[in-house]
């Protein structure tokens, strides 16, 4: 009994080449010309991947002319850089995918949720068995260990979330603080989304054009403030986020030193997005001001990216012990674990007996 | 048999720094169940030492300096289990189970324990004073480590180096949260103690009681610092640190006297 895994990712494919091979990733269709017992299709943006139990081997090719999709059948399928896992190689590579190891941002939770949804509904069409099943549940339970094990889903990796993060360590919880937003952009918008989505609620809206302000306010639930009147704003607001596409300097320690003499103990987070900078750095250095411009948020995600990858190693640590735990499970032979009332009846698929 | 206990008590603290190291060195620090049954358990030991001395004396162990110490560290345990889980700030333990662990191995190994079995004269009201004082001191000594807590966690917002510890320490204004309560806290116990060391009924050494109202007048600039929003709090962080550093050096002047002065 065959356990594989046929697949093009974002490692050797670019976005052209996979959107070719996402046809309407049918399952019943790769079971009906493949000769597959079982098998699931997992797609999300950086990758295409059929998981299938069959007792003779189907070709990669075979998996492939299935994928291809049908305006696109006279593409060579042999065309794309299959890859290709067998049976412990398989349950590795799936393991390592649903943990996020294989993620184009290592350790992203996204693909989880894509993945059970992938199972789930290769489970009501009846595509996923018993040995599919047992696979995913596997997978699942290992990327629940790697999250919670390891620092692998530690830090936000995206400038908006980094922002959200960054406030959250600052004030704790974000409800009831005043955020204004200096500069409609399209970055202050989406951090704007973040902050609203963890909790704040009094926004305002200050930018050149007032009818921008006003667009921006309506879509983040907050209020235009003239551009005028920013600066009275800041002696109450927690968060500033700015980016005008002023040439000098808005905010220097001499004209913030004022603005903050009464408010000793509330600290004042500025995100400062625009290029050229709205914030002298200098403003850093004063008590209680936290300063963060575009580069030092991306340094930021660069640095929870690079503890991610510190935490591969442990990560791939849980998932052998997975790998070796699946393996024994499947030796045992399923009749026994089919009994779960969870499982689907192993009589309706061929599968007696299989190991890897 | 008393001073195993105290031995166990800091392979307990021991266990707890240790794997505070382990966590560190690999990167992933989390707040974990481990050091908080290991401080619990430390904590168990530390009073069944108390109480094993206590029957010998008689009275609450605080004769001499070795049970000074060994009380100071029971209480830095004591208000570590009392507020640690209940203001999330479970990863104070990490930083706790150092101190007291310093604390109690100097204890043992400073050979400061002049243990003599002899049932002394109790006097409720010295009992009472130096029992609070010292749990006041530490109310204050976990104001200090939650002041290093709120230096560290400001200095990597302020540097924009992130470590894996950020993602685990409470946010700066849970930790400022805390420091004030535990500096009220502190400072209402040390308050009562210093008052009731008037009723204690014999006179005291007057470089005792100027320590003493050292430490509360030093305590009391504190609170009133930020009371009236003079210091920023990571100033009040700092004097947190500097507080009960200066406040344990004056417990052993205080506590040398005081033993010079027992008959």
């Amino acid at each position: 009994m065959n356990l594989f895994c046929v697949g093009l990712s974002h490692h050797n494919t670019d976005v052209e080449m996979r959107e070719r091979f996402t046809g309407n990733a049918e399952t019943d269709c790769v079971l009906r010309h493949s000769g597959c017992v079982e098998a699931l299709v997992l797609t999300t943006c950086n990758r295409v991947e059929v998981y299938g139990v069959s007792e003779t081997r189907v070709s990669t090719l075979d998996i492939a002319r299935c994928l291809a999709r049908t305006i696109d059948k006279h593409i060579p399928p042999d065309s794309a850089p299959f890859y290709r896992y067998e049976d412990a190689q398989c349950a590795q590579h799936l393991f390592r995918v649903a943990s996020g190891l294989d993620s184009m941002v290592v350790g992203e939770t996204e693909i989880l949720g894509q993945a059970k949804k992938a199972y789930e509904s290769a489970r009501k069409s009846g595509a996923a068995g018993p040995y599919l099943h047992r696979l995913f549940q596997r997978a699942f339970r290992a990327a629940k260990q790697v999250r919670t094990h390891t620092e692998i889903t530690r830090g936000a990796v995206s400038v908006g979330s980094v922002a959200v993060d960054l406030a959250e360590k600052i004030f704790g919880d974000l409800a009831g603080r005043k955020v204004l937003v200096l500069g409609a952009g399209e970055t202050s918008e989406r951090t704007s989304r973040a902050l609203v989505t963890r909790g704040v609620t009094d926004l305002r809206v200050s930018n050149r054009s007032l009818d921008r302000a006003r667009e921006l306010a309506r879509l983040v639930d907050g209020r235009a403030i003239g551009f005028d009147d920013w600066r009275e704003q800041c002696r109450e607001i927690d968060i500033l986020i700015t980016s005008t596409s002023s040439e000098a300097p808005l905010l220097t320690p001499e004209n913030l030193g004022p603005m903050l003499c009464n408010r000793i103990d509330r600290p004042l987070f500025i995100i400062d997005i625009a290029v050229p900078r709205d914030v002298d750095p200098s403003v850093n250095e004063m008590d209680g001001v936290y300063l963060y411009d575009i580069d030092s948020l991306q340094s930021v995600a660069q640095q929870s990216l690079a503890l991610r990858r510190q935490q591969v190693a442990a990560a791939e640590a849980i998932i052998a012990e997975h790998v070796a735990e699946f393996g024994k499970l499947i030796s045992r032979g399923l009749n026994r674990a089919s009994r779960d009332a969870e499982d689907p009846p192993v009589g309706e698929s061929p599968l007696r007996t299989f190991e890897l | 048999m008393d001073r195993q206990l105290l031995v166990i008590s800091t392979v307990c603290f021991l266990a707890a720094v240790v794997r505070t190291i382990v966590a560190l060195r690999a990167g992933v620090f989390r707040p974990g169940r481990f050091n908080f049954l290991a401080i619990g358990l430390g904590f168990i030991f530390q009073t069944a030492f108390l109480s094993v001395r206590g029957h010998a004396l008689g009275r609450c162990p605080l004769t001499n300096l070795f049970e000074v110490f060994i009380f100071l560290a029971w209480s830095i345990a004591l208000i570590y289990m009392l507020i640690g889980p209940a203001y999330r700030l479970s990863l104070m333990g990490a930083f706790t189970a150092p101190l007291v662990f310093i604390i109690q191995t100097f204890a043992l190994l400073a050979r400061i324990d002049n243990f003599h079995p002899v049932r002394l004269p109790a006097n409720p009201w010295l009992e009472f004073h130096a029992s609070f004082s010292l749990i006041a001191y530490g109310a204050f000594a976990l104001a200090g480590i939650a002041g290093v807590m709120y230096l560290v966690q400001e200095r990597q917002l302020k540097t924009h180096q992130l470590r894996s510890i950020f993602y685990h320490l409470p946010p700066l204004s849970d930790l400022f949260a805390a420091i004030t309560r535990l500096l009220w806290w502190g400072f209402a116990l040390y308050t009562v103690g210093l008052v009731s060391g008037f009723f204690v009924g014999q006179p005291l050494p007057w470089v005792q009681v100027i320590c003493a109202m050292g430490v509360w007048l030093l305590y009391g600039a504190i609170l009133q610092g930020r009371h009236l929003r003079r210091f920023t709090p990571k100033r009040i962080a700092a004097l947190c640190i500097i507080g009960f550093s200066a406040a344990l050096s004056l417990l052993w002047g205080i506590t040398f006297t005081a033993q010079m002065h027992t008959p």
